[in-house]
């Protein structure tokens, strides 16, 4: 039997008790010793998607044209034009005209630059409150848990278009941002229900334990841990949020609240012209498009963001299929 | 398909009468592949072997070596998307390609099967004895009535050992404990008398002394049907004990078989040499050098031409890239010990055998005793201690009014110290409280009553600052490393994040990190992977670098190997040995393999229902146990060596935990104890009145001055007596 001091024997600093440390492969990417925190590594993963950058150009685009359109279009969103009445595209009617003559391309910025607004923040603001009343509830329990799971069955209970109509006639006239946030106070209680459920679960894991055995305080425990766990299910509701928000917006705005005429959003302009969509389809078909294009982006943003967030998702980890680092065994 | 129904009908009924020397089971070149996302995964690759009617066929290795799939293949329980080829024979009949229907008439009346989970291998809505019952009357035809298979449960109950059988019969399975459920698995596949019976890792999820209960039951059952088993096991001391004969697998083949003796004591293949080397030994303990078998199993999908562990074996050479070594008889051994290598013949002609050989074809070496050790034990400071701890949890009931009506005494009275660079081995059966005490420490919160020592410092009456600096010194690796490290977080963050935690400026961190992945052994270019890219062995790498990053002084391991396959495990624990030589770490190890603990402890306590019952160093307490529930724990033990195993008397102990909500009066063992029955009656008596204090043991020779006491043995038995299980 032989017994000679290990490091001595093997000839390297690496104690292994002779043997070396390696259960795997060496597939040489970010063959860099530096390490990188969690953020740049995040940014690194989101900037590879391609798929993802698409989402993220065309949406700014979208937001630029909209807001900048003022500066080169022809006509503003509330002239009308009595010279042509439901005129289909043409040179100074990019986008046509409706049948009271107002310009479709300044509508159509308009309420994209309203309907996206809306959307984001809606959805922003859902997710930050769903998000920490869930985690806190979820991960305090007791008393904190009991208190914020009352508020949120008591307003799941409250029909939320009821109090918005109670409300209304005090907000008349008074600015969207308003009628922002109580579309994003109303949006957020299932989520955090669900947010909560899955911190319980994640609370008894045992790398929260871990944590709470070093020492770190419950609220860095809740941003580091358990939220980017509950990254995915978080991502996949905001994007959804994004779209229905800017389609519950119409309905509200049908009865009086929210965006009103003169001003426009997508959401009332595509239940304008959908009535209409087969023989004028451009009162249509612009929003519409832009619509789903949007929608397109916000979600290939949020696909890309949740790779990047997710280890192990493939897409974010440059890896070939020929070189998959599971298939190849480093030699001893 | 037609032609398989014809030949099923011919066979009807075959083999009873047929000659005797057809093997019961005959699996000839099984191949199954899965579809994956990355391609087919090859699980099994032409596997071969027979098992003969009364044979033990040992099936042992690693996870993913394909030893399940290839037994799920034999019963017909494979999910559709599977592809399997070869040929499956029982009794001459040919297994695959026949419909469901008919291989549900031969499941679980010709073959039978045992799982490793016992609690989802029965429904939990019927009682016990309903699910036997149901085994008896699916098979049964119309001659079993309910009333008879009713009986017939009761009847099978009984021989597999539950006791008042007539009365457990009617209970759920939540009811029962784990062994018990094992127990009535094992009673259903017997029910129908089965030709053969496929136990899939049948004790993995059991405690070592129920794990010899149910290995005992086996063998019952076996005796009682005369049946063929298929024991599958990553345990080799399991197989040592209990099989005939052996297969080892490799990446979905059999890489060596033959009989138990010669594969234990002549293996012929590296592998088997390897695994047989990473097991840590009861009877051999700190002397042995544990070999641990660099990288990982390959991936099934795209497998390289050539041997499949030829990347991690020291004996390769370029021949073994040309191609797969088929697996011919080992030359020098007996007839029917086949392996698999191009360089058998070189094994047998080395001078040394079995594990002397593994360490020096593995370059194994024993850790140096460190220096710490000169010191005596009482000249070095206590940084661990543990007065008298109690945590007790209330057990409450009512509605509104949630009274207490009683507490779960998960630890009472627990005493121990840890003194500077020692390892105290805390061992026990699940829910014997060793769980509780380390989170009890760990939480650095009062106790219910005692008192934690930490570095110096009572746990109670610690400000926040104080408890955030005692952490520093304290740190915890965790049984799963998959589960204590955040699958969100890179390697780097996971190292830093005790150090952030604590305020430790960036540029410290940033030069540390690299330093603290060199001293585990993980390479700096990994740093910017998650944990789901490494390997098990290199996850618990990880966390004990994170653990370290604070330069502790103690390490509280929560059993940290036991998610480990064996051949990483090795590697683990050396490092274990290596860091407490190096830095001069104190370790508190729990853990509930006692091989485990006799290869890294100084120290090791034994608990029982919340309290200590022997404690001491390592060498005296295995050498000569005094108490007997530690003779009891290390007497189940299996020992990888069939002719020692063949040779150990077993204790037995019977049945199960009792409740700690309501633990016996007295002595809190009595109710297992195997000295117990055979005490007096006056002796029985006060074991039930009288609670044993924690004494000095007596010393083993029998010629000692009378009163003379071991000075750091303890023993909490009223009538100790050494008697040597190794």
């Amino acid at each position: 039997m032989t017994t000679t001091d290990v490091t001595g024997g093997t000839g390297k600093s690496v104690p292994t008790g002779g043997a070396n440390p390696v259960d795997v492969p060496l597939d040489a990417i970010e063959a860099e010793t530096e390490g990188v925190t969690r953020g740049t590594l995040v940014l690194r993963r989101f900037l590879r998607n391609k798929l993802a950058l698409t989402g993220l150009v065309v949406l700014a685009l979208l937001y630029a044209v909209s807001l900048t359109s003022p500066l080169f279009a022809p006509w503003a969103y509330d002239e009308y034009d009595y010279l042509s009445f439901l005129q289909p595209p043409s040179a100074s009617h990019w986008f046509g005209t409706t049948q009271i003559g107002e310009d479709v391309f300044a509508q159509t910025m308009r309420g994209l630059q309203r309907s996206l607004t809306i959307g984001l923040l809606t959805a922003a603001i859902s997710i930050v409150i769903a998000s920490v009343v869930g985690a806190c509830a979820g991960y305090f329990g007791g008393w904190v848990d009991r208190g914020l799971m009352w508020i949120v069955d008591l307003l799941l209970v409250l029909p939320s278009f009821l109090i918005i109509a109670v409300i209304s006639p005090a907000l008349r006239g008074s600015s969207w941002i308003l009628f922002v946030l109580l579309l994003g106070l109303f949006a957020w209680m299932i989520t955090a229900r669900i947010l909560r459920g899955m911190t319980l679960t994640l609370r008894e894991r045992e790398f929260v334990k871990a944590a709470r055995f070093m020492g770190a305080p419950s609220g860095l425990i809740i941003r580091r841990h358990i939220l980017p766990n509950m990254a995915s299910l978080m991502i996949i509701d905001v994007t959804i949020t994004v779209g229905s928000t800017i389609l519950l917006e119409t309905g509200l705005s049908y009865f009086g609240f929210g965006v009103q005429p003169p001003d426009v959003s997508l959401g009332t302009l595509i239940r304008d012209g959908s009535t209409a969509a087969l023989t004028t389809p451009w009162l249509f078909l612009f929003a519409g498009g832009l619509l789903v294009v949007s929608v397109l982006a916000v979600n290939f943003i949020g696909d890309g963001l949740r790779d990047a967030l997710d280890p192990n998702a493939r897409r974010g980890r440059n890896v070939r299929e020929d070189e998959d680092p599971e298939v190849e065994v480093e030699r001893a | 398909m037609t032609a398989y129904e014809a030949e099923s009908d011919v066979l009807a009924d075959p083999g009873r009468a047929g000659e005797p020397a057809a093997p019961l089971l005959e699996v000839a070149d099984l191949e199954v592949s899965f579809p994956s996302e990355d391609g087919r995964v090859r699980a099994v690759r032409g596997l071969s072997y027979r098992v003969s009617p009364g044979e033990v066929l040992g099936i042992v290795g690693e996870s993913g070596s394909g030893k399940s799939v290839s037994s799920l293949a034999v019963m017909g329980l494979l999910p559709p998307s599977a592809r399997i080829g070869g040929s499956i024979r029982l009794r001459g009949q040919e297994l695959l390609g026949l419909s469901d229907t008919e291989l549900s008439r031969i499941r679980g009346r010709r073959v039978a099967m045992v799982f490793q989970d016992p609690l989802s291998a029965l429904t939990p809505v019927y009682t016990v004895g309903d699910q036997i019952a149901e085994a008896l009357l699916v098979h049964g035809g119309r001659s079993t009535t309910a009333s008879t298979a009713r009986n017939r449960a009761v009847e099978l109950l009984d021989l597999v050992g539950i006791p008042n059988a007539a009365e457990r019969v009617k209970a759920f399975p939540h009811e029962f404990s784990g062994g018990m459920r094992q127990r009535a698995v094992i009673a259903m596949a017997i029910a129908n008398d089965p030709d053969l019976i496929i136990a899939d890792e049948p004790t993995t999820a059991l405690d070592v002394t129920v794990q010899a209960q149910v290995l005992e039951v086996l063998k019952t059952a076996q005796e009682v049907t005369g049946a063929g088993i298929v024991l599958i096991t990553h345990d080799l001391g399991v197989v040592a004990g209990t099989a005939d004969r052996v297969i080892v697998m490799y990446a979905g083949k059999a890489v060596e078989t033959g009989t138990v003796d010669e594969i234990f004591a002549t293996p012929r293949m590296p592998y088997t040499l390897g695994l047989l080397g990473s097991i840590p030994r009861l009877d051999v303990g700190r002397g042995q050098p544990l070999v641990p078998i660099e990288g990982q199993p390959p991936s099934l999908v795209a497998l390289p031409p050539g041997c499949p562990f030829g990347p991690r074996c020291p004996l390769h050479e370029p021949a073994c890239d040309a191609a797969e070594p088929e697996l011919l008889p080992a030359p020098g051994a007996a007839p029917d010990h086949r392996a698999a290598c191009i360089r058998t013949g070189e094994l047998a002609a080395a001078d040394a055998e079995g594990g002397e050989l593994a360490a020096e074809l593995f370059d194994a070496h024993v850790v140096e005793a460190e220096p710490v050790d000169s010191a005596t034990r009482i000249d070095r400071e206590v940084v661990l201690g543990v007065d008298r701890l109690v945590k007790h949890y209330p057990v409450r009931a009512g509605g509104i009014f949630r009274r207490q009506v009683g507490a779960v005494q998960a630890v009472d009275g627990v005493t121990f110290d840890v003194r500077a660079g020692e390892t105290l081995g805390l061992v026990g059966e699940s829910g014997c409280g060793k769980s509780t005490t380390i989170m009890e420490i760990m939480g650095l919160e009062p106790p219910t009553g005692g008192s934690i020592q930490v570095l110096g410092s009572q746990v109670e009456g610690l400000s926040r600052a104080d408890r955030k600096r005692i952490r520093r010194d304290l740190q915890i690796v965790f049984q799963d490393p998959m589960a204590s490290l955040d699958p969100r977080l890179p390697v780097r963050d996971l190292i830093a994040e005790p150090m952030e935690v604590q305020g430790f400026d960036k540029a410290h961190i940033t030069r540390r990190v690299p330093e603290l992945m060199k001293l585990v052994g993980l390479r700096s270019e990994q740093i910017n992977r998650y944990p789901g890219e490494f390997s098990g062995g290199q996850r618990q790498r990880i966390c004990i670098a994170r653990a370290l990053a604070l330069e502790p002084k103690v390490l509280v391991l929560d059993e940290p190997v036991s998610a480990l396959d064996v051949s990483i495990q090795a590697g683990v624990l050396n490092l274990l040995d290596e860091l407490k030589a190096r830095l001069g770490l104190a370790y508190l190890f729990v853990a509930h393999d006692l091989s485990v603990v006799r290869h890294i402890a100084d120290r090791v306590a034994v608990m029982y229902l919340g309290k200590i019952v022997e404690i001491g160093g390592v060498e005296e307490v295995f050498a000569a146990p005094q108490h007997p529930y530690t003779q009891a724990l290390l007497s189940a033990i299996p020992v990888p060596d069939p002719e020692v195993e063949r040779r150990r008397e077993r204790i037995l102990l019977t049945g199960d935990l009792p409740s700690p909500a309501n633990p016996p009066s007295g002595c809190r063992f009595r109710t297992r104890c195997q000295l117990f029955a055979t005490l007096g009656a006056d002796q029985q008596q006060r074991c039930i009145d009288v609670e044993p204090p924690r004494e000095s043991a007596l010393p083993a020779e029998p010629d000692a001055p009378v009163g003379a006491h071991l000075p750091d043995h303890d023993v909490a038995c009223h009538w100790a007596r050494i008697r040597t299980v190794v």
